[in-house]
């Protein structure tokens, strides 16, 4: 939160009200909120709470007729994941997808912004809708098209290296290179959502910091280092936070390319899940990897929000 | 969630970059800015040209362009798939969708960001805590849910849990602190009730960022895939990445250029929608830094 915006907020809740009957604007705003809050509450707010209870039940097919009949079991799902061995590697698998992909969509996704907003000045609309178009397309069309250039017969990418002499690897029938397969799928897909966010954080950053950098005879890399880089923090760890969040949830893509295969090598948590829930049908079972994530998402979340807070 | 100033306007960096003089280091930057480009789009082009390739293409040593070029896959998704069908469902759930938050966000919105009521401040704590929320905690509860009111394999059932999105309220309650209270004020002294304040004073000016949320909503549920993965089991209801990820994943699987016909489909609207609108989309994502 800015420190406008704050002052903004404060201003705004400390406007004077037209009514003086408070009931009257408790009336008014709930009506403004009902819509909303009866939706939002059915479809997500009891569903956050159902999903955690349902994590402690052993819930499957047959329990549909009669949700409230089915058997709690305490910690059992908790307890058999801790020993479930394609849980810990579908944990590992999606660890492996964000600590590689994130830093590398980010680095990649700084590096093009920082080229367009100083120096580049033609054709900048060009470059920035073609870097994003990859963002707004469907995962799923994305790895379909991937999935055929990864092709180690018949696609573009071991034609080309072909080309230069080498014989590329069978990509995502690997089970070394399909995980890296995907990752670079990742980062060509979200690296222009960084680009965006990153153009907006730079376009803040005053540019008598440069002049005063140049001054003092900064080059072009010592200009990004000690004035692009810290001025952009806040802005790199809202970005880091929110592809990792994204990547934490990994699904479409070894959907889609691999299966979660091959040898469990793409197989990740939401996509476990999935398969527990739907393939399976052991509804409690995936409820509580559900929440796995989910609490490591929150945990991600909190530590953000700690460490903007100490940033004012 | 507010860690992205607000944006300033587009093109003052240009003007204001010191080093544009650099020409020779700049030469390089737009080789490897194009280089990238190419990187980013070829894969684009790879799916068009395959879509309109034979299916004996596929069999030889691979080329970019089609032998002979043809309309067959196209004919054949159409034809012995029911693509018109998809194209249709995920037209329909993505367009109800749109228009569900576009009434129910700017209304929460505004009464988050300009009313005064009992129970606001806990309302707007669990919005915000449901903004990151990911989206496979839900799916096994609204399942069960759907089964429960018969919604499975429905519209309903693909529609309403996705109307009321938490994204939408943080943009329209980002937005309304910014509209101006005397205005607010002078329309409740000509005696204009809120509701009315809302409609005829705060909606228009809300438009641009009506258009951002509108834009943002469609896309993210036109390409939307894990929910109506679960939720439309018959094919009849499946909306086009279910569809595309089915045939790609079963029956149709090694059908590159049917495929690739079908991926086509699913990215040309989403690729119209953003080259017209492309400026609104990206600078609602600046602003937010959330995705739809």
């Amino acid at each position: 939160m800015t420190v406008p915006a704050l002052a903004q907020r404060r201003a705004a809740e400390a406007a004077p009200s037209a009514s003086r009957r408070p009931w009257r604007d408790d009336l008014v705003g709930w009506a403004f909120a009902a819509p909303f809050v009866i939706l939002f509450g059915v479809f997500l707010a009891f569903p956050i709470l159902a999903s955690f209870l349902l994590s402690f039940t052993s819930f499957g097919l047959r329990d549909i007729a009669n949700p409230v009949g089915t058997s709690v079991i305490g910690l059992k799902n908790y307890v058999d994941l801790l020993a479930d061995p394609k849980f810990w590697k579908a944990l590992f698998n999606t660890f492996y997808f964000v600590v590689v992909g994130v830093p590398v969509t980010l680095v990649i996704g700084l590096l093009i912004a920082t080229a367009l907003s100083r120096g580049v000045t033609r054709f900048r609309t060009a470059f920035r809708v073609g870097y994003y178009l990859p963002v707004i397309t469907s995962i799923v069309a994305i790895a379909v098209v991937w999935r055929f250039l990864l092709n180690p017969d018949s696609g573009l990418i071991n034609m080309l290296l072909g080309g230069l002499g080498i014989k590329g690897p069978a990509w995502l029938a690997d089970p070394v290179f399909a995980m890296p397969s995907i990752i670079a799928m990742a980062v060509w897909r979200n690296l222009g959502f960084a680009m965006v966010v990153f153009l907006a954080g730079l376009q803040t950053i005053p540019s008598s910091l440069y002049e005063s950098a140049s001054i003092d005879g900064a080059g072009r890399w010592q200009a990004f280092r000690y004035v692009t880089i810290p001025m952009l923090r806040p802005t790199i760890l809202f970005m880091t936070v929110i592809t990792t969040i994204g990547y934490l949830q990994l699904f479409e893509e070894p959907f889609v390319m691999t299966l979660g295969g091959p040898l469990d090598s793409t197989l990740s948590i939401t996509m476990y899940m999935y398969q527990q829930g739907f393939t399976f049908f052991h509804q409690g079972y995936a409820s509580a990897i559900a929440y796995v994530l989910f609490v490591i998402v929150a945990l991600i979340a909190f530590l953000q929000f700690k460490f903007l807070r100490s940033d004012e | 969630m507010t860690a992205i100033p607000a944006r300033a306007p587009a093109d003052v960096s240009a003007a204001a970059a010191p080093g544009s003089g650099r020409t020779a280091g700049n030469r390089w930057v737009y080789l490897l800015l194009v280089g990238g480009l190419v990187f980013m789009v070829g894969p684009f082009l790879w799916m068009l040209l395959g879509s309109i390739k034979p299916q004996a293409d596929f069999l030889t040593t691979p080329t970019i362009l089609p032998s002979v070029p043809t309309t067959d896959n196209y004919q054949r998704l159409f034809q012995q798939l029911d693509f018109p069908r998809f194209f249709f469902n995920s037209s329909v759930i993505a367009l109800a969708v749109t228009v569900g938050n576009l009434v129910f966000c700017p209304m929460l919105g505004y009464a988050l960001a300009k009313l005064r009521w009992h129970g606001k401040r806990v309302i707007m704590g669990l919005v915000l805590a449901t903004l990151m929320v990911p989206a496979g905690i839900t799916l096994i509860p609204n399942f069960i849910l759907m089964s429960k009111l018969g919604f499975v394999n429905t519209y309903p059932g693909l529609i309403l849990p996705f109307l009321a999105g938490p994204f939408g309220v943080f943009l329209m309650r980002q937005f309304m602190f910014g509209v101006p209270n005397e205005l607010l004020e002078a329309a409740r002294m000509d005696g204009a009730n809120e509701f009315r304040v809302f409609w005829s004073i705060v909606v228009p000016i809300a438009s641009p960022v009506l258009a951002t949320l509108g834009i943002l909503t469609f896309l993210g549920n036109w390409n939307s895939f894990l929910y109506p993965l679960v939720m439309a089991q018959e094919p009849q209801m499946y909306t086009l990445p279910v569809a595309l990820a089915t045939f790609a994943t079963g029956q149709y699987q090694a059908d590159n250029g049917m495929l690739m016909a079908g991926s086509v489909v699913l990215v040309v609207p989403v690729l119209i929608v953003f080259v017209l609108f492309q400026r609104w989309i990206t600078e609602g994502i600046a602003t937010t830094g959330l995705k739809g």
